[in-house]
Formats: structure tokens, C-alpha cells, sequence
């Protein structure tokens, strides 16, 4: 500090000598050399309207997320009128989806949706997870940057890549090495019956588990990390192995956390549009058979939505896209307080 | 645990035994899982090199796209395209984001209010992007009757918030309260500590979260399928359906030509490199951030 007189305060003598021509007291001196702070003071942009206007700026942006999140509901039930207003709940229930006659019915949609998600969370939360507890508990430490780097890499690859990757590598790979291996193996079930194309909800699947993958690694670690060392030593120090360790100390003690991740993973499988629009074959049929092509409610917006003839054909597939919207917003709010109840929890514990 | 005292100690022996393996059973199957994990990325990445890079040349970033049947062309139109949407997105999305994680941050701390915003903004993070496409449509398009470039803008720079907001927010918090009430002791208003402090401060982590951001609508397809719609000749006039790099790609892959193939290819290559070059600034920008921010 070689200026410490920047806000020059009075030297208290001279206060005293109070002149006629200065009646309150202030001091007489010769203006101090003004520095830019108190430039900056003396400015009307130091008054109290920059500092409320500031503010209600700041405030607006924030308002607005909420203003954003309405507006997206309001539009979407604004276009989506006529078709609740013609097929009312039917619209859930009903299997057909005829343009030509009118008639619309989303359940095969929500079916492809739903098992495909599903079986993409099945496939990813158990390597998911050991992945999470490998990075944080086995792995040595020159080696957990480079793989955290690269399993990160698979969430920044963009969807649409993931779909070409899927129409010229998986699904080539699944109709004739792994399909005829399936289908000899587990043909019996049902779920892998011939004549098997590629396409169909199993590539569809495969292609959702490596994409949400990520998203349910990074989280569970973040969730794991949370667990105090106390309770890991605590472990140790009785004589467990490192895998009752992990059992005891850190997955029971970040399991909310943990299913917290899993449906932010389904969530995200969920509302999947490219990738799976260009792998799972897009046919409006409820299936067993897991080679079958099948439709989600994601991709019947992506291929039809810009073909849609008439207002009824639109405003069905905008409702379509309402019910993707409620789904996801319920799924990741649950998922959002289950990770936010752990978090919170340990924080007070690490406290 | 009286039980366990009894056992002979052939049993325990046997218990113990279980135990270890069941050990090096779990680590055994973390170590196979990570490999299992790490074949598809390895195969998707080295898929794309090889494939991207054989089917780039200088066409690709010069020439728009040529006729059906006809060789060579480029996607030069999208990767304008592109620019311009992403531009837009970003001149609506950043300051949005980051005034809203200020309040959050600065002036909404533990208010109810903030609660609550911060919940909207990481359930609104959620939501699927082509629902954003199908809001911007409804919300642009269909008032105006005409597909345009400024609507994909504004389903992306919607998709841009979220992420900023708290990203914003949670690099504010790291800096140290000390340094504001510095500030504000000194006589300073409020937005000005703000501004030249808190922001300063934060600016590291606050540009990676812009980035992140950016980076992830950079990749996206599904909002712009009917907002930009795409376009097969250059133009930066964004009242009028734009080229879109992803939008060229998911075009031309599911096309039945060779020729597009091999674009979408070398899209999808230009594409990812522009992605991984920002994610890997971040992590430099995160790296320095972190060096700042120990200050405790």
C-alpha cells in the first residue's frame, strides 16, 4: 500500500479550527488529490439506483428459469388442445397410430421408451458402479486420470455421433456376431427371436447404456466421495477386506446417492432422441422380441414432427412431447433430492 | 457375533477364505468392467479418426454440399451455420445464465426463492432437448410461419442456462467472503464488488462452466431439427432455415448414399474436435482455477 490515504480521511486538528466561512466543521484543506476510488465514489454510479437496479437485473435472470420452465409448459399445452381435447387418456392407452384415419394412440411409444430405457439402466448401473468404485478405491493413481478423462470423454460425444457410430458399427456387429450368439443362447426366452436386422430395440439399448453411462459413474463417485474417511477407516480397522469396506461403509452409506444417479441416468435415457431414432428401426409395435424395431416417444417427434399433415397430427405429436416433458421432469426431480439428501447429509457429517 | 466366537476353526478358516476371494472377486470384476467401458469409447474415437480423417479434405470446410450423384462437396455451409447459431445461443444463454447464478449466489443465499430456483434449474437441465425443439417451434416458428436460424438459437441458448447457472453459482461460492466485505468496507456498492470482485474472482470456473455448456450444444441435433431445420446452401440470414453441422450429419448418415456417408463422417469428426478442443481448454481453465481457489 504506498497510497494509505485512498479514502483521505480529516486529520482530527483541523476539524477544530472552525472557520466563518466553513460553519459545520468540515475540514478546511485543500481538496486531497482525488484517487480513482474516489472518483469512483463521488460518480453517480455509486448511488443506490445502480445498486437496485443491479440487483432486479440479477434478479430477472434468475426469475427467468422459472419463467422459461412455465412458458415450455404453457406452449406445450397451449398446441397439444385439440389432441388432448379428441382422445382425452385414450391417447396413453390406445395402440394404433394412423396419420391417414386420424387416429392416435402412444402406448407403443411409451412401451419403446420405457423397456428401452430400462434395459440401458440395467446394462449401465453395475459397470457404472464398479467403474465408480474401481476410479475411487482400486485404481492407482497415475492410472485414475486418464480413465476419469476418458470415461468424461464418452459424455461429451454428441448424440448424433452415437447414432452414426450405432447404424454403421453396432448395428452391423449385433445382426451378425452377437445376434445369432443370443439367439442361440438365450432364443429360449423369447426376448432374442430371428429374423434379427440390427436395428430394433436391443441396438437401441446398447447404444443408451453406453451414453448414459457416464452420467451415472461421475455421480455415484461424486456421491461416494462424500462418505467420511472415518467411516472407511472404521472398517479397515476391524478387519474387513476392501470389498466389505466398500460394502459397508460406502455403498450403504451413499446408496440414496447412488439411486439418485441411476434415475438421473434413466432420465436422460429417457428424452434420448438421435441416437436412438437412428438405431431402433422406428415401427410402432409392442414386442417381445428385443431384435424387433420398436418406436420411442423421442424419436416419433423427431421423424414425423416435421411431415406432420393437419392440426390433429401435430398438436398429437406436440402431446407426445408434453408427456416426455412431465415424465422427465418428475424423474429428475426425484432423482435431484435424493442426490441433494446425501450430499447434504454428509456435509453436515463432514462439518 | 456370539456365533462367530463358537466356530471351530476349521470354519473360520474356511470364512475367511470366502472372504478373500469374494475380494479379489469385486476387484477383479471393477478392473473388467472399466476394460468393457473403455472398448466402446476406444472403438467409437478410433472408428471416427479413421474414418473422418479419410474422407476430409480442404472441399469439406470450403464447398457447400454438391448434388445427389455428383463427387466432392463440403458441409462449409453447416459449419457457418453452426457458428452463427452457436454465437446466437451463447449472446442469449451466458449472460442469462450467469445473472441468474449471481443472484443465486450473491444475493438469494438461503432464501427459499433460491432454493427453489436452483431445483427448476437442475430439473430444467433435464429436460429432453427435443422438447426445447418442439417449445421453440411452437413459440417462433409456428407464430412466424417460417423455420429459422433464430429460433434454434433460442431452443439452445434455453438448453445453455441451467448449466451456467450453477456452475456461476457454485464458483461464487468459493470466493472467500473476506474478499467482498474488503470490498463493500471500502465504501464500494454492491453490483460493483459483484462485478469487479466476485466475478473476477470466479472468472476461471465460470468460463469453463460456458464452456461445458457451449460444448454440449455444440453436439446437439434434436432442437434444431424443426427450428433451423437445415439448408443446402450457405446463408447467415437468421430469419431463414439454417445449415447445421449435427443436422448435416444425422442427414446425410441416414441417407442411402456412399458419398454422404463419407460426409457425415468427416462432420462427425470436425465436429468432435470442436467439442474435445473446448473441453480440453476447460480443463486447463479448471486446473488454473483450482491453483487460485486454494486459498483456505
Amino acid at each position: 500500500m504506498n497510497e494509505p490515504n485512498l479514502i483521505s480521511l480529516p486529520p482530527t486538528p483541523v476539524a477544530q479550527s472552525v472557520s466563518p466561512e466553513n460553519p459545520t466543521g468540515a475540514p478546511d484543506l485543500p481538496p486531497p488529490a482525488p484517487s480513482a476510488i474516489r472518483k469512483f465514489l463521488n460518480s453517480k454510479s455509486s448511488g443506490r439506483v445502480p445498486d437496485g437496479a443491479f440487483r432486479g437485473l440479477m434478479f430477472v435472470c434468475a426469475l427467468s428459469i422459472f419463467l422459461i420452465v412455465l412458458l415450455i409448459l404453457f406452449v406445450l399445452i397451449s398446441s397439444s388442445k385439440l389432441s388432448i381435447h379428441t382422445f382425452g387418456f385414450k391417447f396413453f392407452t390406445g395402440t394404433t397410430w394412423d396419420p391417414v384415419s386420424g387416429d392416435f394412440g402412444a402406448l407403443p411409444f411409451i412401451y419403446g421408451t420405457v423397456v428401452s430405457s430400462l434395459l440401458a439402466v440395467a446394462m449401465a448401473v453395475p459397470l457404472a458402479l464398479l467403474v465408480a468404485i474401481f476410479l475411487l478405491e482400486i485404481c492407482p493413481q497415475f492410472l485414475r486420470g486418464p480413465i476419469s478423462f476418458l470415461t468424461e470423454l464418452l459424455a461429451a460425444i454428441p448424440s448424433v455421433v452415437y447414432g452414426l457410430w450405432g447404424v454403421f458399427v453396432l448395428v452391423p456387429i449385433i445382426r451378425d456376431q452377437a445376434g445369432p450368439v443370443l439367439e442361440k443362447y438365450l432364443g429360449w426366452t423369447g426376448f432374442f427371436v430371428e429374423p434379427n436386422f440390427g436395428v430394433g430395440m436391443f441396438a437401441a439399448s446398447v447404444i443408451l447404456a453406453i451414453m448414459i453411462f457416464p452420467v451415472i459413474s461421475s455421480i455415484s463417485r461424486d456421491v461416494m466421495r462424500v462418505v467420511p474417511p472415518s467411516q472407511r477407516e472404521a472398517a479397515l480397522a476391524l478387519g474387513a477386506t476392501r470389498w466389505e469396506m466398500i460394502r459397508i461403509s460406502i455403498l450403504r452409506n451413499s446408496r440414496i446417492g447412488i439411486v439418485g444417479s441411476v434415475i438421473l441416468g434413466l432420465g436422460r435415457a429417457l428424452g434420448e432422441t438421435l441416437a436412438v431414432t437412428m438405431v431402433i428401426g422406428n415401427h410402432p409395435d409392442i414386442m417381445k422380441n428385443l431384435f424387433a424395431p420398436a418406436y420411442t416417444l423421442s424419436s416419433v417427434i423427431a421423424n414425423e414432427f416435421t411431415e406432420a399433415t393437419g392440426d390433429l397430427y401435430l398438436s398429437a405429436l406436440i402431446e407426445i412431447g408434453l408427456a416426455l416433458f412431465l415424465v422427465t421432469i418428475v424423474v429428475n426431480a426425484i432423482a435431484r433430492l435424493l442426490v441433494w439428501a446425501v450430499t447434504r447429509n454428509n456435509s453436515a457429517v463432514a462439518h | 457375533m456370539n456365533p462367530l466366537l463358537v466356530r471351530s476353526e476349521n470354519t473360520e478358516r474356511m470364512l475367511n477364505l470366502r472372504r478373500k476371494i469374494s475380494n479379489h472377486l469385486v476387484t477383479a470384476l471393477a478392473v473388467v468392467a472399466t476394460l468393457v467401458v473403455l472398448v466402446p469409447l476406444i472403438a467409437i474415437l478410433g472408428y471416427l479418426l479413421y474414418k473422418g480423417f479419410s474422407s476430409l479434405n480442404l472441399a469439406f470446410f470450403t464447398k457447400p454440399p454438391a448434388p445427389v450423384g455428383e463427387e466432392g462437396g463440403g458441409m462449409a455451409n453447416a459449419i457457418v451455420g453452426s457458428g452463427v447459431i452457436l454465437a446466437l445461443a451463447s449472446a442469449m444463454g451466458i449472460p442469462l445464465g450467469i445473472g441468474a447464478g449471481v443472484y443465486l449466489a450473491e444475493y438469494g443465499r438461503g432464501t427459499w426463492l433460491a432454493t427453489a430456483i436452483r431445483f427448476t434449474a437442475d430439473v430444467l437441465n433435464g429436460v429432453p432437448s427435443i422438447v426445447m425443439g418442439i417449445a421453440a417451434y411452437s413459440l417462433i416458428v409456428a407464430k412466424q410461419h417460417h423455420f429459422s436460424g433464430f429460433a434454434g438459437g433460442v431452443a439452445l441458448a434455453i438448453m445453455m442456462v441451467p448449466t451456467i447457472t450453477r456452475t456461476t453459482e457454485e464458483m461464487l461460492g468459493t470466493v472467500p467472503q473476506m474478499v467482498r466485505e474488503a470490498a463493500l468496507g471500502l465504501g464500494i456498492p454492491k453490483w460493483r464488488t459483484v462485478i469487479s470482485i466476485s466475478l473476477r474472482t470466479a472468472s476461471p470456473g465460470i468460463i469453463t462452466g460456458c464452456m461445458l455448456a457451449f460444448a454440449r450444444v455444440a453436439g446437439e441435433t434434436a432442437p434444431l431439427l424443426f427450428t433451423a431445420l437445415g439448408n443446402q446452401f450457405f446463408g447467415v440470414n437468421l430469419n431463414q432455415p439454417m445449415a447445421a453441422l449435427p443436422l448435416q450429419i444425422f442427414a446425410y448418415a441416414v441417407s442411402p448414399y456412399d458419398e454422404w456417408h463419407r460426409l457425415a463422417w468427416a462432420g462427425a469428426l470436425v465436429l468432435i474436435v470442436m467439442i474435445m478442443v473446448s473441453v480440453t481448454l476447460v480443463r486447463i481453465f479448471t486446473a488454473r482455477g483450482a491453483l487460485k481457489g486454494g486459498q483456505h
